[in-house]
């Protein structure tokens, strides 16, 4: 597993190196903070889409979560104007009962999770453009929040907040993952359902878990996203995004078949994706 | 005389620690019925896979309408005309009859473009079909179909490939009584047609009425071979067993106390018909013996809670509980230990101790933490208690041998508290001295106070092992068998549903 992590950790350095010695302008500051604050962004729900890839399953809806989540985000700040935290906490629980929705139809009504979750992809993307009529939502001219503005996306000592959020939920989650019984458990269930049962896990609960805390991590990102663009069009917004997690993942060393990856993997994985696209 | 179709001499088999084959000869004429018996593990399916061409024998010869091998391929056995009708229906449930008895060398028309030319092959399926008496069209689906009717496709596939000989695994265990006589007639039919038959069946009553001769193997030998006039219930029982037992038996330490474990009428959906009332008492090894499929290990899942019983009531030490899932019957200590160690016993590329602490992980951790060094610990004692053979319990389960391995799943329950361990199958796979340690922990569980039920198909260990025995047959207990009334004709009788005079 640490090798594993070395390997590549090595590769981020190569390929900084080597972007920074065809465009020195990589290591500024201001573009190595931007794309800080992306790593932040993509990997907040890498992490979650990297649970459930543990289990064995699939998660293919986060991008179309972002727009859906991300409209009516900026609909209750704007048009309703619900106080911010009130709907900050909103969005984490619409993201919490979605992945609820996913655990609950994998788990209890036995389908692929590969159908789910791409029906998923399918149907938010289209709610989001219903509910707006496909235009683009956004804050009215001179409307600002600057409590929330600061929180998600202000930089402290030029480090992106989004960064600073990401590397705190993947300290918790490598904890959770790596050192609780719920992540014991959580690797069992992928490496061997039927032996991870007869040792006496619910591995229905556990499966659907790893759903839920993949949509509450997507809602979060989704707040994010939405304070990074500040208007979103429905129809783009957060388009394949579902795909940068999943090859995040993959490339940290997620298996797809279930019983592999870490947290640590999973955070280098979207380092290197993210500097190769810069 | 003309020459026989098939005729084998002097075919040899070893696995590694198993001697599945040993020198067994036979023939077999065009046309003929032959019944081939002999308990679980006797060498039946070692013998059938040479002839598929699965297997290539270490020794002797295979002869083929005079032609000789020294071992058959699966394209030789084929082209040879050899086919098999499996236990385990093979077939496509998604595509039509017609499709099926032609898959993978459907007539193709249009050239190039290989079309499969459906016009053809529904034609002729239907000549099959009708030729076997059988009341579907080629375009039904299989998924409509019955179990018989399934056999019957298997048939008309095996007839398809112009068969010479079609071997039959326990075709009848899944029919009821109207589809097994139409079986039965349709091997009549094949034998008029020249066509030979090799019959495998736990079912002596219907190996009687279609065999016209029985040849009884019993560990990997021909002990016998009956001729019409000779074919009897009784006489192939006599050849199956008859061996003298080496004693496996440890008396227990004291004699059995309270009752553990009560079921009472309980039924699961295997056999909805019938139900099960036994009672298991602590301090006992209770065996629990029968032919595979008559519905034992689907009791046991249901008392773990794998599966949902189906009716009736199971009591621990005298009060009613339900297990709706193996936690609530972990939590009681009700363990299992189950028959397919590799898909349901453990996490092959998980480490020894991981494997260990799994159902039981609230133990080892602090705070909501995992403590790995209470784990290595425990997996540490384990090993010394069980004598498991590795070179560190940090090693993946899967490096171990078949019995290590056992040992593991066993270590997993005894660092909890059991009351009531259910052993389904525990020394399959697993050599032979491992098989003693294991008969050793299951005695001295049982001397602490443990309730033992044992599931075996292992006529040598049922028999000694147990302290007392159940019987199962087709879903319900035929009979139950103290220490005094142990023999393995008792159990074959038992087994295929005969009382005990």
């Amino acid at each position: 597993m640490l090798k594993k992590d070395l390997g590549l950790l090595l590769l981020i350095l190569v390929v900084g190196a080597i972007v920074a010695f065809i465009n020195p302008r990589f290591l500024s500051p201001i573009n190595l903070s931007n794309t800080m604050n992306l790593i932040g962004l993509y990997g907040l729900f890498s992490i979650g889409v990297g649970f459930v890839i543990i289990t064995g399953g699939i998660e293919l809806s986060v991008g179309s979560m972002f727009a859906l989540l991300g409209v009516i985000f900026i609909d209750l700040l704007s048009t309703y104007n619900v106080n911010w935290v009130l709907a900050f906490l909103l969005i984490v629980l619409a993201g919490l009962a979605l992945g609820s929705l996913h655990g609950f139809l994998v788990t209890r009504m036995n389908l692929q999770p590969f159908i789910v979750t791409l029906c998923g992809l399918l149907i938010y993307r289209g709610i989001a453009r219903f509910y707006t009529e496909d235009a683009t939502a956004g804050f009215a001219f001179g409307t600002s929040f600057p409590a929330l503005e600061w929180l998600v996306a202000g930089r402290t000592f030029g480090i992106p907040h989004s960064f600073i959020a990401f590397i705190i939920i993947a300290v918790i989650m490598g904890v959770v993952l790596h050192r609780s019984i719920f992540g014991r458990y959580l690797f069992a269930v992928g490496k061997n359902e039927e032996a991870a049962r007869y040792s006496g896990i619910r591995t229905n609960r556990i499966i659907a878990s790893a759903y839920i805390i993949c949509g509450g991590l997507a809602g979060l990102a989704a707040i994010f996203l939405a304070m990074y663009t500040r208007s979103i069009s429905p129809a783009s917004h957060g388009n394949f995004y579902e795909l940068y997690a999943i090859a995040a993942a993959v490339l940290g060393g997620c298996s797809l078949r279930g019983g592999e990856g870490s947290v640590l993997g999973i955070v280098l994985g979207t380092i290197l994706l993210r500097s190769i696209s810069r | 005389m003309a020459d026989p179709f098939l005729e084998l001499s002097d075919i040899s088999k070893t696995y590694p620690g198993v001697m599945a084959l040993d020198g067994v000869s036979l023939s077999i004429a065009h046309g003929e019925v032959v019944g081939l018996v002999g308990e679980n593990g006797a060498g039946k399916s070692t013998l059938m896979k040479i002839l598929g061409g699965v297997v290539m024998p270490d020794k002797g010869s295979i002869r083929i309408t005079g032609a000789p091998f020294t071992a058959l391929t699966v394209a030789e056995a084929s082209r040879a005309g050899i086919a098999f009708v499996h236990q385990e229906l093979n077939l496509f449930d998604n595509l039509d009859v017609a499709a099926n008895v032609y898959i993978g060398r459907e007539p193709v028309k249009g050239g190039p473009l290989k079309l499969i030319d459906s016009k053809i092959m529904h034609i002729e399926t239907k000549k099959l079909l009708r030729l076997l008496g059988a009341d579907f069209t080629p375009a039904t689906s299989v998924a409509a179909l019955s179990l018989a009717q399934q056999q019957l496709v298997e048939i008309a596939k095996a007839l398809s490939l112009d068969a010479r000989l079609v071997i039959m695994d326990e075709p009848t265990s899944s029919l009821t009584v109207s589809e097994t006589s139409r079986l039965l007639k349709v091997i009549a039919d094949l034998k008029a047609r020249g066509v030979s038959v090799i019959f495998i069946s736990h079912r002596l009553h219907e190996v009687e009425r279609c065999a016209d001769r029985v040849i009884v193997l019993r560990d990997g030998r021909k002990v016998g071979e009956l001729r019409q006039g000779q074919i009897s219930h009784d006489a192939m029982i006599r050849l199956m067993i008859g061996r003298s037992l080496k004693s496996l038996y440890l008396a227990p330490a004291a004699p059995p106390r309270n009752e553990a474990l009560e079921l009472d009428d309980v039924s699961t959906s295997t056999f909805p018909e019938h139900a099960v009332s036994l009672k298991l008492r602590q301090g006992e090894i209770l065996g629990l013996a029968g032919l595979v499929g008559s519905g034992r290990t689907e009791l046991a899942r249901a008392l773990f809670g794998i599966d949902r019983k189906l009716g009736g009531e199971v009591r621990l030490n005298g009060k009613p509980i339900a297990i709706g899932s193996p936690r609530e019957a972990i939590e009681r200590g009700i363990f299992l230990v189950p028959e397919d160690r590799k898909r349901s016993g453990l996490l092959l590329d998980v480490s020894i101790a991981e494997n260990i602490s799994l159902p039981d992980l609230d133990h080892y951790t602090q705070a909501f933490l995992m403590q790995p060094a209470p784990e290595a610990e425990n997996a540490e004692r384990q090993r010394k208690q069980l004598n498991i053979r590795t070179r560190s319990v940090h090693s993946a389960a899967g490096t171990l041998s078949g019995g290590n391995q056992q040992k593991v799943v066993l270590a997993k329950w005894l660092s909890m508290q059991p009351k009531v361990i259910i052993f389904d199958e525990p020394t399959r796979g697993v050599d032979v001295g491992a098989k003693q340690e294991i008969y050793e922990l299951m005695r001295a569980l049982s001397d602490r106070g443990v309730a033992i039920l044992m599931i075996s198909s292992d006529m040598e260990e049922v028999i000694g092992v147990s302290d007392r025995m159940a019987v199962m047959h087709e879903g319900r207990i035929s009979g139950f068998l103290e220490r005094d009334r142990f023999s393995e004709d008792n159990v074959l009788k038992l087994a295929v549903g005969q009382s005990l005079q």
